[in-house]
């Protein structure tokens, strides 16, 4: 029984922590946010040859052939730095297109997702922001006439990174029934493929919509698996991604909060002397240990025991998304006004926590399905 | 991480269920049975006549034991869950000898005297106060909140025999006092549902035997303290709780609420699922607080975040159950309208019992501020 980091994985987070801490501060951030991307091209590079954006990919793809539990480490990293960079989009776009291909339809596009040279992103939402198969709404018809494959229409919204992205994985209406869709993989050259950003409140996080007019893809870039399962598996790979970037940033908040208390005196004393302020960081001390706690094991259950993941992380996302709106709101509420400028960090943590909220599922969303799955 | 056990713990879960399946439910010889397993006592040392069982067997032995209900190991409670472990580290020869077999074999009950009426979180500023006159002790003071007091044959006492100590904690004392000694008075306590667990202890002239002290003297606070080094993952509990939100659903299906089924109502059954979600990351705190143990790192303040999660889930649990019961939850237990024969009402009134013995949900907090996030003590 072992319920911890290997020494690898411990390395892993050192290192990564030792990079984000010298290239990444949060004055680095802020500067990279102002970017026309949003991000640093040049960090982009530096990361994906150490290999970051290709950790879970396997060896044979260009990868790492790391699992899940890696690629939490690494993004609880970058969820503490706030990093602005679209590891998160491209890490989970590699990892579905692994998960639903056929085995020798991955390789040709994880291999550029793998070695950073293609951004990857995954397209789900639609206007009606409906998170379920009947909610996707944009049509996969078949191309007929002279050439086989399909003609992608409509379009797609809160797309992560859509303007950066070379690569979409779209989710697409196949059929009448329900559960009749696929997930295509779309290059961002396809003659009728449009993007446009939608500002966030977290400047650190880029999305936008994705416009699909008369897209023509051939016959392969249809993933294998399709239907409710395939959806499924989607999300619950993208909650455990976005869970991972959450208690990172969640780390973050509450150092510098626990830091201030330390620090800022009133009554002529530090105010975390007050149980007003230090029985709250103490229940979110709580908070984030437990959300660590249901995510290593959610992300292990992804790796190993994929049976017990929808549990897991449906647990994992619903717990710590309640217990990042609850701090987001602390991190501002307990620094006072200085937590309410621009200028303090404070603000970016909190909306931070805005992001995450309906990011992959909601809490009320994931408890809804843990009902389900309880047998209720 | 891997959460497979080894082919021996395999082998000893195999062998704990295999009993389970051959004595359940349990008879008349369940102590007998259990005790010849080595089961009693499964922590301690072979040498003292315990199973000398690993972290993991205890786990493993635990969480079997509480997913079946099966009773417990053992009726020397407090005997068995510190009073015997601080006699192991601190008795004299003598009283591993006198003791340890009698609590073993569940022979009579053992009181914790602690808490006072003005020494409850604060327990170090404790005034029971005990005067050394030749070979004895003479106590004169009070005790409140003694479970079992009054079904007791000994007590682990603190007591104060410096109240000129510079550092409060080094004043205390620990003793082992025979509760028919004379000048002892036990009176006991009702709760507020109705039960009589604990009692107040008065102590007027009682004398003390030196030989009955336990560790030196000013050394009780260290006595008291360092006797829980065994399993403290928590996983039993864990498995107490999941059994108590099993009923809750069981009740959710059977109760209606506006007309409707209770389990049609969103926010019932986001609760339910939120309490679910709460245990299970109490069972999963548990295996990371095991595998540090594991490797043979002692567990500090850590255990502080699964205390609060029980506290609160007791309350909520038993809040849960009284809501579903709509109009029929403030019932008393022994009402005939009383769904489950009372049992929700009466959980609904326990728990202090869990919430507030082994140290308030405001103590945890503060344990967890200062010592955890290094905030200043207050």
């Amino acid at each position: 029984m072992n319920f911890g980091f290997t020494e690898e994985q411990e390395l892993l987070r050192s290192e990564a922590r030792k990079l984000l801490d010298a290239d990444a501060p949060m004055d680095a951030v802020r500067k990279h946010v102002e970017l026309p991307e949003g991000f640093s091209r040049e960090l982009w590079k530096k990361i994906s040859e150490l290999g970051w954006p290709g950790l879970i990919v396997p060896e044979a793809c260009g990868g790492a052939g790391l699992g899940f539990v890696d690629l939490t480490v690494l993004l609880e990293e970058t969820g503490r730095s706030l990093f602005p960079s679209p590891l998160l989009s491209t890490s989970l776009a590699a990892s579905v297109i692994l998960d639903l291909a056929a085995e020798d339809q991955a390789r040709r596009f994880v291999e550029g997702l793998a070695d950073g040279s293609r951004i990857g992103t995954v397209a789900l939402l639609e206007a009606n922001d409906h998170l379920a198969p009947s909610g996707v709404a944009l049509r996969a018809r078949p191309a007929g006439g002279d050439g086989q494959g399909y003609v992608l229409e409509g379009e797609k919204r809160f797309v992560p990174d859509a303007d950066a992205a070379d690569l979409f994985v779209v989710a697409a209406r196949k059929g009448e029934t329900e559960d009749d869709v696929g997930f295509f993989v779309v290059d961002r050259g396809a003659p009728g493929l449009t993007t446009a950003n939608l500002p966030c409140m977290d400047t650190t996080k880029r999305q936008g919509t994705l416009r699909l007019e008369g897209v023509r893809v051939g016959e392969g870039a249809l993933l294998e698996s399709q239907g409710a399962h395939a959806f499924e598996r989607v999300l619950l790979r993208g909650a455990a991604l976005a869970t991972a970037e959450m208690l990172g940033a969640a780390d973050g908040a509450l150092a510098l909060t626990v830091r201030y208390a330390k620090e800022r005196i009133q009554f002529g004393q530090p105010i975390g002397k007050f149980q007003g302020v230090k029985h709250p960081l103490a229940e979110h001390h709580v908070a984030i240990e437990s959300g660590k706690s249901l995510l290593y094991y959610a992300a292990w259950a992804l790796d190993e025991s994929p049976e017990e993941a929808p549990r897991a992380v449906s647990m994992a996302k619903a717990y710590v998304t309640d217990a990042l709106s609850r701090l987001g709101l602390d991190v501002v509420g307990l620094h006072g006004g200085i937590g309410y400028t621009m200028e303090y960090d404070a603000q970016l943590y909190l909306k931070r926590s805005k992001w995450a909220k309906p990011f992959f599922g909601d809490a009320d969303f994931h408890y809804d399905r843990i009902a389900k799955l309880g047998g209720r | 991480m891997d959460f497979r056990l080894t082919p021996e713990e395999e082998a000893f879960r195999a062998e704990v269920r295999a009993f389970l399946d051959a004595n359940l439910p349990a008879g008349p010889d369940w102590n007998r049975k259990v005790r010849e397993k080595r089961w009693v006592g499964f922590s301690w040392p072979k040498e003292v006549g315990g199973g000398g069982g690993t972290i993991m067997q205890q786990v493993i032995l635990k969480e079997e034991m509480a997913k079946r209900k099966a009773p417990p190991l053992g009726m020397c409670f407090m005997g068995l869950a510190w009073v015997g472990p601080s006699i192991i580290a601190y008795g004299t020869d003598e009283q591993k000898r006198r003791f340890i077999p009698d609590i073993l074999d569940s022979k009579y009950q053992w009181c914790t005297g602690y808490s006072e009426p003005g020494a409850g979180s604060d327990l170090a500023s404790l005034q029971c106060r005990a005067v050394r006159d030749g070979d004895h002790y003479v106590v004169n003071g009070q005790k409140i909140w003694t479970s079992i007091a009054m079904w007791s044959k000994w007590m682990i006492l603190l007591v104060r025999t410096d109240p000129n100590a510079a550092v409060k904690h080094d004043g205390i004392t620990c003793l082992l006092v025979e509760m028919s000694t004379p000048g002892i008075t036990v009176r006991p306590i009702q709760n507020m549902s109705g039960g009589t667990m604990f009692a107040e202890v008065f102590f007027d002239d009682v004398r003390v035997p030196v030989e009955n002290r336990l560790g030196a003297e000013g050394e009780g606070w260290k006595v008291t303290i360092t006797a829980l080094a065994n399993e403290r993952s928590g996983i039993a509990e864990v498995e107490g709780l999941k059994r108590t939100l099993e009923g809750v659903k069981e009740l959710a299906r059977r109760c209606v609420r506006n007309g409707r089924p209770a389990l049609d109502d969103a926010g019932v059954r986001r609760r339910i699922a939120r309490a679910e979600t709460r245990i299970e990351a109490m069972r999963l705190n548990g295996m990371r607080f095991l595998t540090k143990q594991l490797k043979g790192e002692p567990l500090g303040s850590e255990t502080s975040i699964n205390k609060l999660h029980r506290a609160e889930l007791e309350i909520e649990l038993g809040e849960i159950a009284l809501d579903l019961e709509g109009s029929a939850g403030p019932l008393a237990a022994g009402s005939s309208a009383a769904p489950d024969a009372g049992k929700w009402q009466r959980f609904a009134l326990n728990w202090p019992e869990v919430v507030i013995g082994g140290g308030t949900p405001n103590v945890q907090k503060n344990i967890i501020a200062e010592r955890i996030l290094g905030l200043p003590h207050d």
